[in-house]
């Protein structure tokens, strides 16, 4: 089938598509008019059933806790997935990190760079910590700290060479901090069991005032838990490809 | 659902509307940029810029943790794992 | 101002599908991918939506005030996380599909017999 073919067949084909679309989406409520019982229901209850003032985190660890474990082991999933799918191929060599730094053939990271990224990676720790930890009380939670922990080792690794980046994050300590987020958010659901409630019930003291760090229970608990495995994922996806792209190379020896 | 809110952060409505339409629009035309662009490092880039209207159309729509995760995601990991990747087919090209 | 969020995202859904259609390099289709996926973050966010309220976050005005739905923006923040590793995933079987055939054409992979 030539190329014009492929968009004549294609353009009818997505022209039924978005007429069943848009006749599906009009029958929707108006943009504004959303009408659905269980978010309201929430709003209402949330505050005081959790003690937590950040009601889309309280969502997500605790009222739809169940969802958010099964997205947290996709992510898992995948970053073992990108591991195993960019191992070393038969037929391939990898260099040893020290003498692939002798022979930079790249022109020299400019000052410029080198210092705004040594200026902002301390900045950046401390910001995706204070997120993944502060869950319940401002727009923050676990997804988002951890991706800017992650991007932290990134501007390591842009301030100086790709021997330092590895010495800050080596895979065995990263594959551990990974495992120990995500058994530890599933261990923490686990430990209501025997108390006799449901699993990822909210066990821990509610707090007195609502929005503080120290209050409602379980959900600043996973979710610290779930920024330390988002961002060991992520460091090790970022890793690999960084191995994959100056370190493997072909041939045999 | 009342439509008047007695918060110290009230905007108009017309205002919120009007906003709302601009970065729709600019989204709209974002992302048919994204696909027209052939050229790799060119279309990561423009996928960034992409991001960050995303980013902009969520805070209007009330929903800042999602902006956070787009500005950071979209903006950040995703042009950075793009580009290594980039980096890597061409390198095996030459 | 009804319903233009959603023919936005039906607008956003196609081209995004041309793209993926009308590829020529792996990279581009996958590049192609991400964009409709953040349609439906688009069209999650514009059905929660209520006129006139605030962000559901109450440290800073008074409880009980008219929010917009809390459900949806749950959704679509895990959303929006997992599905760059999941595209992360996908890079890294465009990199090996690059080392064993040599192109990255799809329509000269779909050809390929292993």
């Amino acid at each position: 089938m030539t190329p014009a073919q492929r968009r004549w067949v294609f353009g009818l084909a997505v022209a039924g598509l978005a007429a069943f679309y848009l006749w599906g989406l009009s029958g929707l409520p108006g943009f504004g008019d959303y009408p659905g019982p269980y978010g309201f229901a929430v709003l209402h209850l949330a505050v005081q059933q959790t003690n937590a003032t950040g009601i889309v985190s309280a969502i997500n660890f605790e009222y739809r806790g169940f969802d958010t474990v099964g997205e947290e082991f996709i992510l898992f999933a995948a970053a073992a997935g990108t591991a195993v799918v960019l191992r070393r191929l038969r037929g391939e060599r990898e260099r040893s990190p020290v003498d692939q730094a002798a022979d930079h053939e790249g022109p020299p990271t400019s000052g410029a760079v080198r210092m705004l990224a040594l200026l902002f990676t301390g900045p950046v720790i401390v910001m995706g910590w204070w997120l993944a930890t502060h869950a319940q009380t401002n727009p923050s939670g676990g997804f988002q700290g951890g991706v800017i922990l992650a991007t932290a080792f990134v501007l390591v690794y842009l301030a100086g060479e790709f021997l330092v980046f590895k010495r800050f994050s080596p895979v065995a300590l990263t594959d551990a901090v990974e495992a120990a987020g995500a058994g530890g958010f599933a261990a923490v659901g686990v430990a209501a069991v025997p108390m006799g409630v449901a699993f990822l019930t909210n066990y821990l003291p509610l707090g007195q005032t609502p929005g503080a760090v120290s209050s409602s229970g379980t959900i600043a608990l996973i979710s610290f838990f779930v920024g330390l495995e988002v961002g060991a994922a992520f460091i090790l996806i970022i890793g690999e490809l960084l191995e994959q792209t100056l370190l493997i190379r072909q041939g045999d020896r | 659902m009342t439509l008047a809110v007695h918060t110290p952060y009230t905007v108009p409505i017309g205002f919120m509307d009007a906003l709302q339409v601009t970065l729709l629009v600019l989204v709209a035309a974002g992302a048919t940029a994204v696909v027209l662009i052939r050229r790799h490092v060119q279309q990561v880039l423009v996928l960034s810029i992409y991001g960050v209207l995303l980013a902009v159309l969520f805070f209007a729509f009330q929903a800042p943790d999602v902006t956070l995760s787009e500005l950071t995601v979209g903006a950040v990991a995703l042009p950075v794992i793009l580009l290594l990747t980039l980096a890597k087919i061409r390198k095996r090209e030459e | 101002m009804e319903y233009f969020p959603f023919v936005v995202v039906a607008w956003i859904l196609a081209v995004g599908l041309y793209g993926v259609v009308t590829s020529r390099h792996l990279v581009h289709q996958i590049i192609c991918l991400i964009v409709v996926q953040s349609s439906t973050y688009v069209l999650l966010l514009g059905v929660g939506y209520v006129t006139g309220a605030v962000a559901p976050y109450y440290f800073d005005v008074p409880n009980h005030t008219p929010a917009v739905d809390p459900v949806v923006q749950a959704l679509a923040l895990t959303d929006v996380v997992v599905e760059a590793a999941v595209t992360a995933l996908l890079l890294s079987f465009a990199i090996q599909a690059h080392k064993r055939f040599g192109t990255l054409d799809p329509q000269e992979l779909a050809s390929l017999k292993g």
